[in-house]
């Protein structure tokens, strides 16, 4: 065995994310009921194209999780040593673009680092921009380096067409023959927006994430893509690296606390009484604090605690790991009282209905009633809850980074790359590639999801189907 | 109406004192003053004596909740929660790390915290009623559906973006603007301009969409029907009708904001220099002053607390129908 697996906390809770939304889709997929506000999610263009660029934010994530450490070169067989250094599937498969590191800042595409220095030639030493030890190396002059990009990124959006081409007549020919329709009447369907599902978005997203996977392998294997930072790493690199950082952040958030917010809003709205009065003042104290404050405090006392305990965690990743789980607990718990207040005025509404009063008749214990006559009839507005939060929180963690109560500094997150090069814009020349990099990513995975979350509560939210 | 405002007060009080124990539990309890004293002083070799030192200096060499020691009242009085936590309620909020008395920060430093948040609060509030009643005006058009589209998008920018933006284009760049810094009086006037009209534009996205619904919800009400039918013009009834109706829900979610204004914005102050309750914040959290922290969050629930009173307060006062008992 060459390498060792390690499972870190946030990548076990993952993968129970994923499976657990896996077991979700098979028995939702069972229930006509329950696979009709799905099917008009999947029949609005918006939320397909979003879904889709969410997914490639999603696989990314997970290569991302699947974590190892490698075996050092010089130790034994029988006593294996691995690296301290913690590595993932995306690290091996992104491949050179990890260690290709420059001296300092370089510009996006460039072939000289962006600083001048002193560099020997012929026993001359003279003041200039340093050539890239990676960045452009292969080139033999400034001269060659436009059209060497032009020539790559034209092979890379060729590669990128001739696939999504293929792709497109593959699906074309499998629905075609799965509808029994002739290709060439399926093909004047799928023009016309006829299919009955978003075909041309679909296919016109797809196109386009393929065109650009293509030139940025082909630019990404002789240049720095977005430059370089300020200790020479690649900033594409550590952008994507940082796409793991924000779903964790957007998903754990809100699954650690959904139990705490379903069991007590519900309870609250069921029971009322007392039960009602000492919840409503639990999240009303919660509430009351100034939510970046108490995360703060918060923050600050794990921080404490992780720096007195400092036995506890073999190696940084996994200190990193913990303080990353510790801020979507405390997040979790500054927002769920939201979702709860919902759930307990719905729960409040729902306990008077008839079909209740009779199931207490009958003798149905609470927790019956509960499970099968109030939850689902309130999964709807959790389900609104998880993806509207999902792009707030990926925000937050950057205002937090900065606050400076976010992630570990030695984590690759957007808001640590923003927090990092900030001050950098009023170097001259400006040095905007990091922050235009970090923005650019944020924005691409909050924009998907906040247009999914949109078509998601336009198809779950009965109020919503009047207003169209 | 004075009987129920009273009883508000009266509910108020359990609840700060919730607030209290969970932040003295939270800074007291979980971490005792010897973490905090180890994180301030550096974590590695530490003397007991430089951390007994940092505990007499910050005044927390007391027992937490029972001084057994001392005799009578003092008991109780001669704790860390009596003169920490307990004093809150009389707002002596005691002295920061840096040794300045952290009411007397406070009360200096309201000033251009409102001088910032109160421009934003009522020009945001304006531009947003704005656009949201130009998208329900043209709504079902192509110009209701891009503004929507463009409001998802204005909300998908991260708000640093908006601030960074802004100061370099518009302050470094085309020097139209300081990008820093504030003064008293009309000279300060160059230096609120940019905050404010950068926080106005971060916040239309949201704001437009959430006032839009709003409006949209009101507009398919039976009384806007009846305007309609009566023969009155689209434009009538928007302002006169939906607009009033509106007002409601928009007033009332606005009214509890307006307290928590006095505690600025963090990110805004912090990044533009304003010598606020935000910056005073930001700055506590990262140099670890936990009294200043403390004090600020009993001060942000207070002013929640008094905010949901007066939203109470106004529900009855633009909607007849709602009366307090």
């Amino acid at each position: 065995m060459n390498i060792q697996p390690v499972i870190l906390w946030t990548d076990a809770l993952i993968f129970a994310l994923l499976v657990g939304v896996l077991v979700l889709a098979w028995g939702i997929s069972r229930h006509e009921h329950l696979r009709a506000p799905w099917g008009v999610v999947a029949r609005r263009p918006m939320a397909m194209g979003a879904a889709l660029v969410l997914s490639v934010f999603v696989v990314i994530g997970l290569l991302d999780s699947l974590h190892y450490r490698e075996k050092l070169a010089g130790s034994q067989a029988d006593k294996p040593h691995y690296s301290v250094e913690v590595l993932s599937a995306f690290d091996a498969l992104v491949g050179t673009l990890r260690t290709q590191h420059e001296k300092t800042y370089s510009a996006p595409l460039a072939m000289q680092l962006y600083a001048k220095e002193f560099v020997e030639h012929d026993g001359v030493t003279r003041r200039e921009y340093p050539r890239l030890q990676f960045g452009g190396a292969h080139l033999d002059d400034a001269a060659s380096r436009m059209p060497d990009i032009t020539r790559r990124s034209a092979v890379g959006l060729a590669q990128g067409l001739a696939l999504s081409l293929l792709l497109f007549g593959v699906l074309a020919g499998w629905q075609a023959h799965r509808t029994q329709v002739s290709l060439g009447e399926w093909l004047a369907r799928w023009g016309e927006g006829r299919l009955g599902w978003p075909g041309r978005t679909v296919v016109g997203v797809l196109t386009l994430l393929l065109l650009l996977a293509g030139v940025l392998v082909h630019l990404a294997t002789a240049y720095h893509v977005f430059g370089t930072d300020k200790v020479g790493q690649d900033v594409l690199y550590i952008s994507l690296k940082s796409i793991r950082t924000g779903l964790v952040i957007g998903t754990l958030t809100t699954l650690v606390t959904l139990p705490l917010a379903i069991s007590l809003g519900i309870a609250a709205g069921y029971f009322r009484g007392w039960v009602d009065d000492v919840i409503q003042y639990v999240y009303t104290v919660l509430n009351s604090i100034p939510g970046v404050l108490l995360i703060a405090a918060a923050v600050l006392i794990v921080q404490v605690y992780i720096e007195s305990n400092p036995d506890l965690f073999d190696n940084a990743a996994a200190r990193a790991d913990v303080r990353l789980l510790a801020l979507c607990l405390i997040m979790g718990m500054t927002s769920w009282t939201g979702l709860a207040r919902l759930l307990r005025g719905e729960a409040l509404k729902l306990s008077t209905l008839d079909y209740v009063d009779a199931a207490r008749a009958f003798g149905v214990s609470h927790t019956r009633i509960i499970s099968r006559h109030i939850f689902p009839n309130v999964f709807h507005l959790v389900l609104i809850a998880i993806v509207l939060d999902f792009s707030g929180l990926v925000l937050a963690e950057a205002v937090l980074s900065y606050v400076g109560v976010g992630v570990d500094p030695s984590m690759h997150s957007w808001g640590n790359m923003i927090n990092g090069a900030r001050l950098e814009l009023a170097r001259e020349p400006a040095v905007w590639w990091q922050l235009g990099a970090a923005f650019a990513f944020m924005f691409t995975l909050v924009l998907a999801a906040n247009l999914f979350a949109d078509g998601v509560r336009d198809a779950f939210d009965p109020r919503m189907g009047s207003r169209r | 109406m004075l009987a129920y405002l009273l009883r508000r007060l009266l509910y108020a009080i359990p609840i700060l004192i919730g607030v209290n124990l969970l932040t003295f539990a939270l800074f007291f309890v979980v971490n005792t003053p010897d973490d905090m004293a180890r994180l301030q002083l550096g974590a590695k070799h530490v003397t007991p004596e430089a951390i007994g030192r940092w505990k007499v200096e910050h005044g927390y060499d007391k027992p937490l909740l029972l001084n057994s020691a001392a005799e009578g009242s003092a008991q109780f009085t001669d704790t860390i929660f009596f003169q920490h936590s307990a004093a809150m309620f009389a707002f002596e909020f005691g002295k920061g790390d840096d040794g300045r008395d952290i009411g007397n920060e406070i009360k200096k430093r309201m000033g251009p915290s409102l001088a910032i948040a109160l421009p934003v609060f009522v020009i945001g509030l304006l531009v947003n009623i704005t656009f949201a009643l130009l998208m329900v005006f043209f709504r079902a058009t192509y110009l209701d559906l891009w503004g929507v589209v463009g409001c998802v998008v204005l909300m998908s920018i991260s708000g640093l973006f908006y601030i960074i933006a802004g100061q370099y284009f518009i302050a470094s760049l085309w020097k139209l603007l300081p990008i820093s810094g504030f003064s008293g009086g009309i000279d300060g006037l160059p230096f609120i301009l940019l905050p404010v009209l950068v926080s106005v534009v971060a916040g239309i996205g949201g704001g437009a969409r959430w006032y839009r619904t709003i409006f949209i919800e009101e507009i398919g009400k039976d009384y806007v029907r009846t305007a309609r039918s009566k023969g009155l013009s689209e434009v009538r009834v928007l302002f006169r009708h939906v607009l009033k109706n509106g007002m409601i829900p928009i007033l009332t979610g606005a009214v509890v904001v307006i307290p928590t204004l006095f505690m600025g914005s963090l990110i805004t102050e912090s990044f533009f220099g304003i010598p606020g309750l935000g910056s005073y914040t930001i700055d506590a959290i990262q140099a670890q002053d936990f009294a200043v922290v403390r004090a600020m969050v009993f001060l942000g629930s207070v002013l929640y607390i008094v905010g949901l009173i007066l939203t109470d307060l106004s529900y009855s006062w633009v909607d007849p129908r709602v009366r307090l008992q």
